[in-house]
């Protein structure tokens, strides 16, 4: 059904074609579970910042992070790099044909970055001075964390600036029905005159005009550093935790950890694009996009032997195999990591599988839970502090994770409701019912 | 008693004496705050009276106060504490210090600290020990009556001492054994740190009680552990490394003087912690075996070169917390009910997801499931 395209070229100039808002109510119910389980979560943050990190969590001097890292960033990032993958794909190996995925891509992996900064902010103890950060002179260039930050905060805007088309085509395209009835509702009061705003915003849909082909013409650059970013921070985020070699288990610490991690949050990016696609097709009543996703199907299996063959490579090379086989409790999270990974690739190679829907969901669901299990072993799982420590996230400060994940998932919903961001169906507008 | 600032320099600078009062209160194992008020009670106008005695001894409690190097703790004694008799120390003689003693007793009856030097002779009616032509015997059941506390400093007053040393002539006793009736502390020692006595006596003013004692009736501040426990060679007896005899190589070495005599795995005393003279030294520290003179059952009653029983060969567990104890929080039930309930039902929104997907691409409609977000 999507066969019969022009090839789009690059950047976000053939927006308008690509891509369209999905026309449905935006109160859903599940708008209202997602929208109660942020406030809570956003609550539970405000109660943080009152009394202190105690209040919410069970980080102690041992385990000075615990699930918010180890999720929020280190699993979070991770998850959210299916703009990276899919990026990766389209203007590295010149793959045009999957352009129409990137922009869903995009702005998931922007919810995920974005929040995974701001857990940051959540979990440090000394947030007042987070400032120093944006003080040059204050920065320790040769430090791994230092990295992981720059690059997610740079990343962040780089793809609040790629999901900018789609903001400035709907600026220009839209007539203000939303705000017209708003501003009709209540007009005259919290000082709002209608036909001074209609014309402020007016104007601003004209700026847009002016903005949009500038912005085309250096988004390529802007997409070059999305590339190079995560890049950059994934195989960081494996390397900040070299420095634990007494304390991550010895299945899980090698020199190869930042290899590791780039190679996973490729092939969980590609897992987290398919299962996107999948669940917001289901969701929102679309015909599946079978074609690009049993694309990206196919390169999975790849990224995930390779990774898979750097994993026993190593344990082979440094002699942990029997620990692997030891079957103990770490010996079973790795080989549940392992075997999660491994299952779902095994799957995919089957190209008969890789045509339908539900073996693409379970196979990116499997794929994508050993991924991120073995981000949980290497930040907390495998990772033991010394004699008598120990650490389970609270309720409350797991609540905060769910809430801002929960926060992720309703952002999308709404952006993709107001916003062209999935891919236009061609031949049949399906539009749910209200 | 003006005449002893002339003696030990002109009286004691306000500088000495708060170093003094927080030397003191940190003997008696009070935190520093507690100085203060210990400074304020050594000043207090209404202070009581100190009348000290002398029986069989040999005065080496009164020198070893009397002769530090650093007259803070002697001036304190005499100058802060009023100190009305004592009878090395006073300038009078004879019917005038007889009637001091006197006057003092009467005129502070229930309120003055006795403190006695030496043991008491029983036999004969106790014959064998007079001052101004009273026995000790006597004198001290007449002094013990008035005394708010009684303090026995060294071995002989505590116990007997040398005196009472088989086969004990003179069949000396130590204050505790005549006295029943009125609180005693024993402050033992052959002769005791000066600091356990000032302690003792300020703590009794600052606190108007006795500190807390052990059974042997000594200060548990100052004698509430083994001098092993804080000997700077316990770590030779730790690796087994004993001085095989004065003068040889491993005594040379510092070695653990266990093997030579020392009675510090048996002796309860602060010695290995305070230590004597004002610098810092004590016996062990200058390659001598303890003898465990604040001990009743030691000192004068086994050899010096007897090796005690060490009933506790390792070394005692209440070290530093690096134990097995559980730090940090781990799961409550509630968050993993809360937990399991929720990867359960995930689990269940995807199954069930897979189930409703189509297993093979159509072309036509899909997606007739649920109107919710499934989870992943």
């Amino acid at each position: 059904m999507l066969k019969n395209r022009r090839k789009p070229m690059m950047g976000g100039s053939m927006s308008h074609d690509e891509y369209q808002i999905h026309k449905a109510k935006i109160l859903t119910p599940a708008f209202w579970v997602l929208l109660t389980l942020t406030v809570i979560g956003f609550a539970l943050i405000a109660v943080r910042f009152i009394w202190g990190i105690g209040a919410v969590s069970n980080l102690s001097d041992g385990y000075p992070w615990g699930i918010w890292i180890t999720y929020d960033v280190a699993t979070g990032t991770a998850i959210a790099c299916g703009g990276y993958a899919v990026a990766i794909l389209i203007y590295i190996r010149n793959k045009m044909h999957y352009h129409p995925l990137i922009r869903s891509a995009v702005l998931t992996s922007l919810f995920g970055y974005g929040l995974a900064g701001f857990s940051v902010m959540v979990d440090v103890g000394r947030p007042w001075n987070a400032y120093n950060f944006f003080v040059p002179s204050q920065w320790q260039a040769n430090s791994a964390m230092f990295e992981v930050a720059l690059c997610v905060m740079a990343y962040t805007t780089v793809l609040a600036i790629e999901f900018l088309p789609a903001v400035l085509t709907r600026l220009q395209e839209t007539n203000w029905s939303r705000a017209r009835s708003f501003l009709e509702k209540y007009h005259g009061r919290f000082g709002l005159d209608t036909p001074v705003v209609l014309e402020k915003l007016e104007k601003l849909g004209q700026r847009a005009l002016w903005l949009q082909p500038r912005l085309d013409k250096v988004l390529i650059f802007v997409i070059v550093l999305g590339i190079t970013l995560p890049t950059m921070h994934q195989s960081s985020l494996g390397s900040l935790l070299l420095i634990a070699s007494t304390k991550l288990y010895p299945l899980w610490h090698t020199g190869f950890l930042p290899l590791l991690f780039l190679i996973n949050c490729m092939f969980i990016g590609y897992s987290i694009a398919i299962l996107e696609s999948i669940i917001s097709s289901y969701g929102f009543k679309r015909p599946f996009e079978i074609d690009q996703l049993s694309g990206l199907a196919s390169i999975t299996p790849y990224l995930t032997s390779i990774w898979l063959c750097v994993v026993v490579g190593d344990l082979v090379w440094r002699g942990q195999v029997a620990n692997a086989l030891r079957f103990d409790f770490y010996s079973a999270f790795f080989l549940l990591e392992f075997g999660l990974v491994a299952t779902g690739s095994l799957l995919l190679f089957s190209k008969k599988r890789r045509q339908s829907p539900r073996w693409l969901f379970i196979t990116a669901v499997l794929i994508v839970l050993g991924g991120a299990l073995y981000r949980f072993n290497v930040y907390l799982i495998g990772f033991n502090p010394g004699q008598g420590w120990r650490y389970f996230p609270s309720l409350a400060e797991l609540m905060i994770t769910v809430g801002i994940v929960a926060f992720e998932i309703l952002g999308y919903q709404v952006l993709v409701k107001l916003f062209p961001v999935l891919p236009r169906l061609h031949g049949h507008e399906v539009v749910e019912k209200v | 008693m003006s005449q002893l600032g002339h003696f030990f320099g002109n009286g004691i600078s306000r500088r000495d004496f708060i170093k003094t009062c927080v030397a003191t209160t940190a003997v008696m194992g009070l935190p520093f705050s507690m100085a203060a008020k210990v400074a304020e009670a050594a000043q207090a106008p209404d202070r009581p009276p100190v009348i000290w005695l002398h029986f069989q001894e040999c005065t080496g409690c009164s020198e070893s106060l009397l002769r530090a190097n650093h007259p803070a703790p002697a001036t304190l004694l005499l100058e802060m504490i009023s100190l009305d008799y004592h009878e090395t120390l006073m300038a009078g003689s004879g019917h005038q210090a007889e009637k001091s003693l006197h006057d003092s007793m009467k005129a502070n009856h229930g309120k003055y600290i006795l403190i006695v030097e030496g043991a008491i002779p029983t036999k004969e009616n106790g014959i064998y020990c007079k001052v101004g032509g009273k026995t000790a015997l006597e004198s001290l059941r007449k002094a013990a009556e008035g005394a708010a506390a009684i303090i026995s400093i060294g071995t002989c007053a505590s116990y007997g001492g040398i005196q009472a040393a088989p086969p004990n002539p003179t069949g000396a006793v130590g204050v505790r054994d005549i006295i029943k009736d009125k609180p005693i502390i024993n402050i033992p020692g052959c002769p005791p740190s000066p600091y356990n006595l000032l302690s003792t006596v300020l703590y009794f003013l600052t606190f108007k009680k006795l500190p807390e004692l052990d059974e042997m009736g000594r200060p548990k501040f100052a004698y509430g552990r083994r001098i092993h426990e804080h000997c700077e060679r316990r770590p030779h007896f730790d690796a087994g490394r004993f001085a095989k005899a004065f003068g040889h190589e491993t005594h040379a070495q510092g070695y653990c003087l266990y093997k030579l005599g020392c009675k510090g795995p048996a002796t309860y005393a602060n010695c290995s912690v305070q230590r004597f003279n004002d610098v810092g030294v004590w016996p062990v520290s200058v390659g001598h075996p303890c003898i465990g003179c604040t001990e009743p059952d030691i000192l004068f009653r086994t050899a010096i070169a007897d090796k005690v029983q060490i009933h506790e060969p390792t070394p005692f567990d209440s070290y530093a917390p690096v134990d097995l104890k559980d730090k940090g929080k781990g799961a409550s039930p509630v968050t993993t009910g809360i937990l399991g309930l929720a990867a359960g039902a995930a689990l269940g929104a995807g199954a069930m997801m897979a189930r409703k997907l189509p297993d093979a691409e159509q072309p036509a409609e899909h997606g007739q499931g649920g109107d919710h977000e499934p989870k992943e």
